[in-house]
């Protein structure tokens, strides 16, 4: 039940926790994510990893897509460009994660806002094409400045340490990508109440009306374009400390429809949406998989039909969730909410 | 770089860009009347060409048999599409339909990896295998009949669109829905024919790129060129999309005959990330006029 959360102040209603139930939730639910790495499987420490990679680059797909209505179709270019600079910054200069996650993030959101640029002049599908030209473009340049990228190769990160921890096992890292994955989201709602939040949100129902009203075009397009990159860059430096290695295959133009896909799935222009969704399409693929090991006594051939299910199966949740349920998960979650908030008083 | 060699190279790109055009028409035939962006058009193109693989190689009936109905076979996925999918989508954002279409194009690979296996097949050689000689110049003659064929179904697509009620009504559509619609076009009709017309195009180009260039789930990946063509030449313009799909597939072919295949890509991405820079509409889409 959650009731009493009438409001009689403009602060009050921007407040991010309202309810007293509400931060009680949040409570546990931190809780468990601490707890979660201590009594889970290593799979699932693996997963749980994976999911909050996901979720911190979607967030900022999300900023992009979701809030100021820029469509971007170069967002796994922008998390190549973070997972190389941070590895060549840790093995350069052997550099912490402390220092290249930020500086991978900047380095980033530079390259975001040169992508950016042409949305000054064109919208819409002409600035979903633009944005592909530049993940093509990208990642001929990881395929071929070698000196830096490594090549087709790839380049193995061998100096992965925070403040000289070395960050060698999965339940390290996860301390580091969850408190990151919280921090991201946390920051992103607290964008949503302030001036450029706002800005966004107005630029993505009518650009022009924003103009008109006062704010600045050039400015807030090229902020939205830099600080959506500049959470890619952070989720692809995350990623290559995972992972390690990073080759030009790693971020392939399905990665930015994947987050795309996520959002859409999750719920755009919403902060909880693209969490949901990040985890959900994280998990889809992995419960497939665990489908054909069920059903392979039964079906020998579900091993090699693995692959093209896994690619129907992203494609009719993406045409479904559109078709059926544009608002994405979070929609679905608002409805339990409701159904809960008076529930036994009403059913 | 000698002059043969580059004539020669510059015959191959025209030719192969004569198939960009076919299916840049398509796209753009799309494009105008319904305001979609396909980026399915690639995977309609490879199930067409696997339609035709099923008709002429496992039924063995005659390519000249196999190919119309193969070419109806992708206008009628193009219709079904349409009816099921794209209708419903009707005034929802741009990124939402490109995504659907995006979805789409994931099914539709996975259907075909499902029902013809995930590996690379050859199609039956329908085209005289003679090479061509011009002087000392040699053309492959897989891609100079394919390129003959496209060029004469593009001219009949022109002229059936310049001059028939059909031709008629998807203009009128284009320039304005409501008004059209008002004076008795039925739209969604339009809508639909569009769909199909468009697709049987890509079809056709389809069956004639994989005839020379073989054929995989995944070949629909080609039709990131026909991206680049239909911005190149504006999305709404029929004439963009022929001069575009030539310039393209001269450029790509150029690039990859001088510094190899992995140049194709890179270069025709750049030469459209200039044509956005100095003209976001493309040579001869129309600039839109935003009112509020």
């Amino acid at each position: 039940m959650r009731i009493g959360d009438a409001v009689s102040t403009y602060r009050g209603d921007e407040t991010i926790f309202r309810t007293q139930t509400q931060k009680i939730w949040m409570g546990i639910l931190v809780i468990a994510l601490i707890l979660f790495p201590f009594i889970s499987s290593p799979y699932m420490l693996f997963l749980g990893c994976m999911v909050g990679i996901a979720v911190i680059s979607a967030t900022g797909l999300n900023i992009l897509v979701g809030l100021t209505g820029q469509i971007s179709l170069g967002h796994g270019g922008f998390m190549g460009v973070g997972a190389y600079s941070a590895v060549w910054l840790a093995d350069t200069f052997g550099m912490s994660l402390a220092l290249t996650l930020p500086l991978a993030g900047i380095m980033t959101a530079l390259v975001g806002m040169v992508v950016g640029l042409p949305s000054l002049r064109v919208k819409g599908l002409y600035l979903a094409i633009a944005t592909m030209a530049a993940s093509v473009i990208l990642h001929f340049i990881f395929v071929h400045w070698e000196s830096v990228t490594g090549g087709n190769r790839g380049f193995n990160l061998q100096n992965a340490a925070i403040f000289n921890i070395k960050l060698d096992s999965d339940f390290r890292m996860y301390f580091i990508i969850i408190p990151l994955a919280v921090l991201a989201v946390l920051g992103t709602r607290n964008l949503l109440r302030t001036r450029i939040g706002r800005a966004f949100i107005a630029i993505r129902d009518r650009d022009i009306s924003a103009e008109v009203l006062g704010v600045n075009l050039l400015k807030y397009k090229l902020m939205s374009f830099g600080l959506s990159s500049f959470y890619a860059g952070c989720a692809g430096a995350l990623w290559a400390y995972f992972f390690k290695i990073v080759t030009p295959e790693s971020f392939p133009f399905e990665t930015s429809i994947f987050y795309l896909a996520a959002i859409i799935v999750g719920g755009m222009g919403t902060v909880l949406g693209p969490i949901l969704g990040a985890a959900f399409m994280t998990l889809v693929p992995e419960m497939l998989k665990l489908m054909t090991e069920l059903v392979g006594p039964i079906l020998p051939n579900a091993q090699v039909l693995l692959s093209p299910v896994k690619g129907m199966v992203f494609g009719l949740l993406i045409v479904g969730f559109l078709l059926f349920e544009p608002h994405g998960l979070c929609e679905l979650w608002r409805r339990i909410q409701r159904f809960f908030r008076i529930w036994p008083f009403k059913t | 770089m000698d002059w043969p060699f580059f004539i020669e190279s510059s015959i191959a790109g025209v030719a192969t860009g004569a198939l960009y055009s076919l299916v840049a028409l398509g796209f753009v035939i799309i494009y105008k009347a319904t305001k979609v962006i396909n980026f399915a058009i690639g995977e309609i193109m490879m199930l067409s060409a696997y339609l035709f693989l099923t008709f002429a190689g496992t039924f063995g009936w005659h390519p000249f048999v196999a190919l119309p109905l193969a070419v109806i076979g992708g206008g009628l996925l193009g219709g079904i599409i349409e009816k099921t999918i794209i209708r419903p989508m009707l005034g929802e954002p741009p990124i939402s339909v490109i995504m659907v279409t995006i979805g789409l194009s994931n099914i539709l690979v996975g259907s075909a990896q499902v029902l013809w296996g995930g590996g690379p097949r050859v199609l039956p050689s329908f085209l005289p295998k003679q090479p061509i000689f011009i002087g000392d110049l040699y053309i492959s003659s897989k891609l100079a009949y394919s390129a003959l064929i496209a060029v004469c179904i593009l001219a009949c697509y022109l002229i059936y669109f310049r001059f028939s009620r059909g031709g008629v009504a998807l203009r009128a559509t284009a320039s304005d829905q409501a008004a059209s619609f008002s004076m008795g076009i039925s739209v969604p009709k339009v809508f639909n024919f569009a769909w199909i017309f468009g697709c049987m195009a890509a079809a056709l180009a389809g069956v004639l790129v994989s005839a020379s260039g073989g054929l995989s789930p995944y070949s629909g990946g080609m039709a990131l060129s026909i991206l680049v063509v239909v911005i190149f030449g504006g999305l709404d313009s029929i004439a963009g999309a022929l001069i575009g799909g030539l310039f393209v597939g001269w450029i790509e072919t150029l690039a990859g005959a001088l510094w190899g295949g992995e140049y194709k890509m890179l270069a025709i991405f750049t030469l459209l990330t200039f044509v956005l820079v100095l003209k976001p509409h493309g040579l001869f889409g129309t600039k839109e006029i935003e009112r509020l």
